[in-house]
């Protein structure tokens, strides 16, 4: 209206105001009305002589002061009426109401439920403050940051691209102790028999205990191989290790080393093979994942079990002075050496038992000693009838004091003392044995008694400052193995090649086995050895089989406690038999 | 990493293993030995009741975590390995010849 132009009303209403004003209905009749319409009229005379006055005064001057007087009385005349009072109403038209709804789509809604538990908040506490963690730590190294979170950014691309889900390293660990829950499930018996099982008859039973067996180990590569060698591992009690190669001379073929543990009995740890049977091995006492094994061949080799690769980290060859037969046994040295490098010895038929020292890079060796050939007493002196030839050394074993004496036992049935400090001389001489010794051991609480086992099927038991057995016990067959307990320096056990297992206790019986168990029909027991923690004996056989047995209270008896009390009980022992003898 | 591949190969071939399913995150088998109708409910049961243990053992005390689990019934032992990425189901029947 305004503007004199048609203006355009976007939304249009039901009703749109062009011109409004305001009215007031007023009656005719009242004083209001009279008086308006007075006004009226002065206004409209006012008008009319505000024109006259307008026209001339093109004619004088004068006459302009004449008007403003004129027309302010117009105005005091426009004010009047404070006082009466008059009421007024206005009545505006009410536009009809008309409703009017809009619906809308709503938004897309998805349902979200979450339980928090405490775990969630202390899972998300751990998470801010192991990302303040690493803050600080990107601030702290602003030298180097662009090298560690290429790494970071690497390392994490490669795990995730790589490997997946199945074969992280967390899959690996949950995978085995999986195979093992299944293991004991299959085998649970024998899993509770080996922790609960005390045979209750051997209370009603004095003298006499027995055997109880256990898993049985069998790998089928080592089907036609011979158990040669046992040992435990010194820090994982549950953990052995086995040697298989083969006693025959003719039938030479690889050999392998299989570490078994007793939670996985169907399955070994480690594997490893080597070129030529594997004859002994020994796990060393403190860093126990290096295993050393002798072979056929002569070759001493080292292993770290813990490499999953199958090659030894040191091994012996012809250069670095391998032996030229047979390696019968491997012993790791406790004693370090200035330069703090691990060494062990290792006998063998070709007479010569040598130190093996593991530098750096290689291994390197020293001749200990010498098997010389001892004659009998009826021959001439020494010195004429040594004919430059050796005698082969069969096994030999280190006293558990005083370290430097050393046993040896020789394939003429001879035991010799030595230590490492003579080269040349033995210091004494044993002769009780007409065929090869098989195994020599110092007693575990003793240090002067020890025992042998020899092919001419005996077992005997020395003290070391008496060139003559003092006691002798005949089994009936060839012996393997002989081992005494780690627990009680009465108790030993011996295999024999008709598969049975000895186990005596001089402190029960002197003549007799406690025990005499038949435990695998048809192959000849190879090796036997003790676990110093549990009750329990491992027994490998020539079929490549080892059978794991539990030992029933009567034998395990420790009457005694302290080192000093065993060496009692074993002296009176001696005492008796030297007397019964002379 | 064909150790964990060797690994389940024996667990299957094990005496009395009737199966072995690996479920991922999101409750999906990625690995199954059994046939899919009853991987699929063992999926979903499974990881229903090893989240629920967890959150047991993990609201007695915030720093432990679970391991293993393992139902016994008068049929079948089941074995459960949950993780964070994915959850481990192994079913054997121990008394099986």
């Amino acid at each position: 209206f305004k503007e004199r132009t048609y203006k355009f009303e976007p939304m249009v209403d039901q009703m749109e105001m062009h011109y409004q004003a305001e009215g007031y209905v007023l009656y005719r009749l009242s004083d209001e009305a009279k008086r308006q319409v007075e006004l009226e009229k002065l206004e409209a005379e006012a008008q009319a002589e505000f024109e006259r006055m307008l026209n001339p005064p093109k004619d004088a001057d004068g006459k302009f002061i004449e008007l403003p007087e004129g027309e302010a009385p117009d105005d005091s005349k426009a004010l009047r009426n404070q006082f009466n009072y008059s009421e007024r109403a206005a009545q505006t038209q009410n536009n009809p109401y008309r409703d009017r709804h809009t619906s809308t789509e709503p938004p897309p809604t998805a349902a979200f439920n979450a339980a928090c538990t405490q775990w969630d908040i202390y899972d998300a506490y751990m998470e801010d403050q192991h990302r303040q963690h690493v803050q600080k730590e990107m601030q702290r190294a602003k030298g180097k940051p662009d090298k560690n979170k290429k790494d970071e950014v690497k390392e994490e691309t490669r795990r995730e691209g790589k490997e997946g889900v199945m074969h992280g390293p967390s899959m690996c660990k949950a995978v085995k102790v999986m195979e093992r829950m299944v293991n004991q499930n299959s085998f649970s018996d024998i899993a509770d028999d080996f922790k609960y099982w005390e045979d209750a008859s051997d209370q009603f039973r004095e003298g006499e205990g027995t055997l109880l067996p256990l898993w049985k180990f069998y790998n089928e590569r080592a089907k036609r191989k011979h158990v040669t060698s046992i040992c435990w591992n010194p820090e994982y009690y549950d953990l052995f290790a086995v040697g298989y190669g083969s006693f025959d001379f003719m039938k030479q073929s690889s050999g392998l080393i299989c570490c078994y543990s007793l939670k996985n009995p169907s399955h070994p740890e480690y594997t490893f093979t080597t070129e030529s049977g594997v004859m002994a091995l020994d796990f060393h006492p403190q860093h126990s994942s290096l295993l050393a094994v002798g072979l056929y061949d002569g070759t001493v080799m080292v292993f770290d079990v813990r490499n999953k690769v199958n090659r030894p980290i040191f091994s012996s060859s012809v250069k670095t002075g391998k032996h030229t037969d047979p390696v019968w046994q491997v012993c790791w040295q406790l004693e370090e050496d200035v330069t703090k490098e691990l060494n062990f010895f290792s006998v063998s038929s070709d007479g010569r038992v040598t130190l093996w020292n593991m530098s750096k890079s290689e291994l390197t060796y020293q001749d200990v000693m010498q098997l010389k050939l001892v004659g009998n007493s009826k021959d001439a002196p020494d010195d004429d009838t040594t004919l430059g030839s050796l005698a082969g050394g069969c096994s030999f074993d280190f006293n558990k004091i005083s370290d430097h004496l050393f046993v040896v036992g020789t394939e003429e049935g001879n035991i010799h003392k030595c230590s490492k400090a003579y080269n040349s001389q033995y210091l004494e001489t044993y002769k009780g044995h007409h065929m090869s010794v098989y195994t020599v051991q110092w007693n575990y609480q003793h240090p002067k008694v020890f025992l042998s086992a020899s092919a001419d099927w005996t077992v005997k038991l020395w003290e070391h400052t008496n060139p003559k057995p003092v006691m002798s016990f005949d089994l009936n067959n060839a012996v393997g193995d002989v081992v005494w307990a780690p627990y009680s320096s009465t108790v030993f056990a011996a295999v024999t090649s008709d598969g049975k297992v000895h186990v005596f206790d001089l402190n029960e019986n002197k003549h007799e086995p406690m025990c005499e168990q038949k435990i695998v029909k048809k192959a000849k027991l190879t090796k036997i050895a003790f676990n110093k923690r549990h009750p329990i004996i491992l027994v490998g056989d020539d079929h490549g089989c080892i059978t794991s047995l539990k030992l029933s209270p009567n034998l395990r008896k420790q009457a005694a406690t302290t080192p000093e009390q065993e060496q009692e009980k074993l002296n009176k022992l001696m005492e008796v038999a030297l007397k019964g003898e002379v | 990493m064909s150790d964990v591949e060797e690994t389940m190969k024996r667990i299957n071939s094990h005496k009395g293993v009737q199966g072995i399913i690996i479920v991922n995150n999101d409750g999906i088998p990625i690995r199954t030995t059994l046939d899919s109708a009853i991987t699929v409910q063992y999926a979903a049961l499974v990881t229903h009741m090893a989240s629920k243990a967890r959150s047991v053992v993990r609201t007695l005390d915030s720093q432990n975590d679970l391991h293993f689990l393992r139902i016994r019934s008068k049929k079948h032992e089941i074995m459960v390995a949950p993780d964070n990425d994915y959850v481990l189901i192994v079913v054997q029947n121990p008394s099986a010849t």
